[in-house]
């Protein structure tokens, strides 16, 4: 089974060469922590940066430099710097290779919930609605089951959608999973450990197996 | 030449009535008009609409808006952050419209370029999408989102001339320069502001034109929400 950081490593794999790439809040954003060294790779922030580098040292904070997660950064030689309509305008534009977001629920049809549970959580959908309507391609970075151990990996989702049929791949704590087109989870690896079995008892929606499925391999 | 100086916050804002729409720009606590805030605070004006990204947080930004119950209705994208807010909208006090961020900035670009309305995928097969008008445009499809019609956008820069020619600073510019160009009326306030020339024309991120009223601010706390640093 992986934890935060090893479900982060193991999408970092999923990254190419030359990839201009969008991280959401949380798990995606330690992606960036494990990008191989020979490849380069371009992060945007949709509140206005491509370019953008690591934390700063403490005396390099600046209150106006911060990413969509509102923490404060830097930015690498060869950043930009444009407003929220551009950002957006690039995203829709589909500019932007990969997007690596959060989810609470998929579906087997690749639809997504990740802004809003009625009457507990309204945070609203910041730029996540925009992302996965427009993105090449999705990956989402999720827990398998929640704290009562019930699957996220659903037949429906139950939540309110943040979008529709957009999920391409899922990497969780037990699994790579590809979204079909038809419909249905089809895994693609387990994790260190972990068999099929669990990932069955853990996905509520369709999963598709199909022959031997390897574990992952990390460097 | 045009000269769009006033004195200070309190001459900026001094017609905003109760009622009225406002746009507010910045992003979290990132490049937000705070001298324009603290006024509207001092003014006390009342049932406010209010169209920024964010809502600030407890004790700043817009937050202090919300302390004093001025806002009727908030639309914007991202409300975390701000026990007040989540108060309100639980009790029914505050009316609250939740918009993609993209279909938000949009529909600030739509009202600076002359454009009625723009279609976007965002939200498209979810909530968002109730009530709207779809288009399928090349086998997608797209929501009608009108263009905002605000009377006043306040935004805040780090260089302004007395043209209102203004320059943002790093991603502090973000959702300022969309909204600059999208009031009725758009007022900036400004770290340094200088005489016509005293900026580079090749430099300059939203043209005077947009610009109505422009002073420089004072005592800018440019509060930070999360602090990260690498150790």
């Amino acid at each position: 089974m992986l934890d935060k950081e090893g479900i982060a490593k193991r999408i970092a794999q999923e990254i190419q060469n030359n990839y201009y790439v969008n991280l959401g809040i949380g798990i995606p954003t330690l992606v960036a922590n494990y990008i191989p060294k020979n490849i380069n790779v371009c992060f945007q922030s949709e509140n206005g940066l491509l370019g953008m580098g690591p934390f700063p040292s403490e005396d390099a904070v600046d209150a106006d430099l911060i990413n969509a997660g509102k923490q404060t950064i830097t930015m690498l030689p060869g950043a930009s710097i444009f407003d929220s309509a551009m950002s957006f305008g690039m995203i829709h534009a589909q500019k932007i290779d990969l997007t690596i977001l959060g989810a609470m629920e998929v579906s087997e049809m690749g639809d997504i919930a990740n802004w809003k549970i009625p009457g507990k959580m309204v945070k609203g959908m910041g730029g996540a609605m925009d992302l996965v309507a427009s993105a090449k391609n999705i990956i989402v970075a999720m827990q398998h089951v929640n704290k009562e151990g019930e699957s996220k990996l659903l037949p429906k989702c139950s939540l309110p959608l943040t979008g529709i049929r957009c999920v391409k791949k899922i990497v969780t704590e037990l699994a790579v999973l590809a979204v079909l087109p038809e419909g249905g989870f089809k895994l693609l690896e387990r994790a260190p450990g972990v068999s099929v079995e669990t990932i069955k008892k853990a996905t509520l929606g369709k999963l598709v197996i199909e022959g031997d499925i390897p574990e992952m391999a990390f460097n | 030449m045009m000269n769009k100086k006033v004195k200070d916050a309190e001459s900026a804002i001094f017609d905003i009535k109760d009622g009225d729409t406002l746009m507010l720009g910045g992003f979290g606590l990132c490049g937000i008009p705070e001298n324009c805030i603290s006024a509207l605070v001092k003014m006390g004006v009342k049932n406010l609409t209010c169209i920024s990204n964010n809502a600030g947080v407890d004790d700043f930004g817009i937050g202090l808006m919300l302390q004093q119950k001025q806002v009727k209705k908030m639309i914007a994208s991202y409300v975390g952050e701000n026990a007040e807010f989540e108060r309100q909208l639980l009790t029914g006090e505050l009316d609250v419209e939740l918009i993609p961020q993209g279909t938000l900035a949009f529909r600030c670009m739509a009202a600076g370029y002359g454009m009625p309305a723009i279609y976007t995928p965002a939200g498209v097969g979810t909530e968002v999408a109730i009530g709207k008008e779809i288009r399928n445009f090349n086998g997608k499809d797209y929501l009608l989102e009108m263009a905002f019609n605000a009377s006043f956008a306040i935004v805040k820069a780090w260089k302004g001339d007395t043209e209102g020619n203004l320059i943002y600073k790093a991603t502090a510019r973000n959702f300022n320069a969309a909204m600059a160009m999208a009031g009725k009326i758009t007022i900036a306030e400004v770290e340094e502001l200088v005489e016509p020339g005293g900026l580079d024309p090749n430099e300059i991120h939203t043209p005077g034109i947009y610009v109505h009223r422009i002073f420089q601010g004072s005592n800018y706390e440019k509060r930070i929400e999360k602090k990260t640093i690498t150790k």
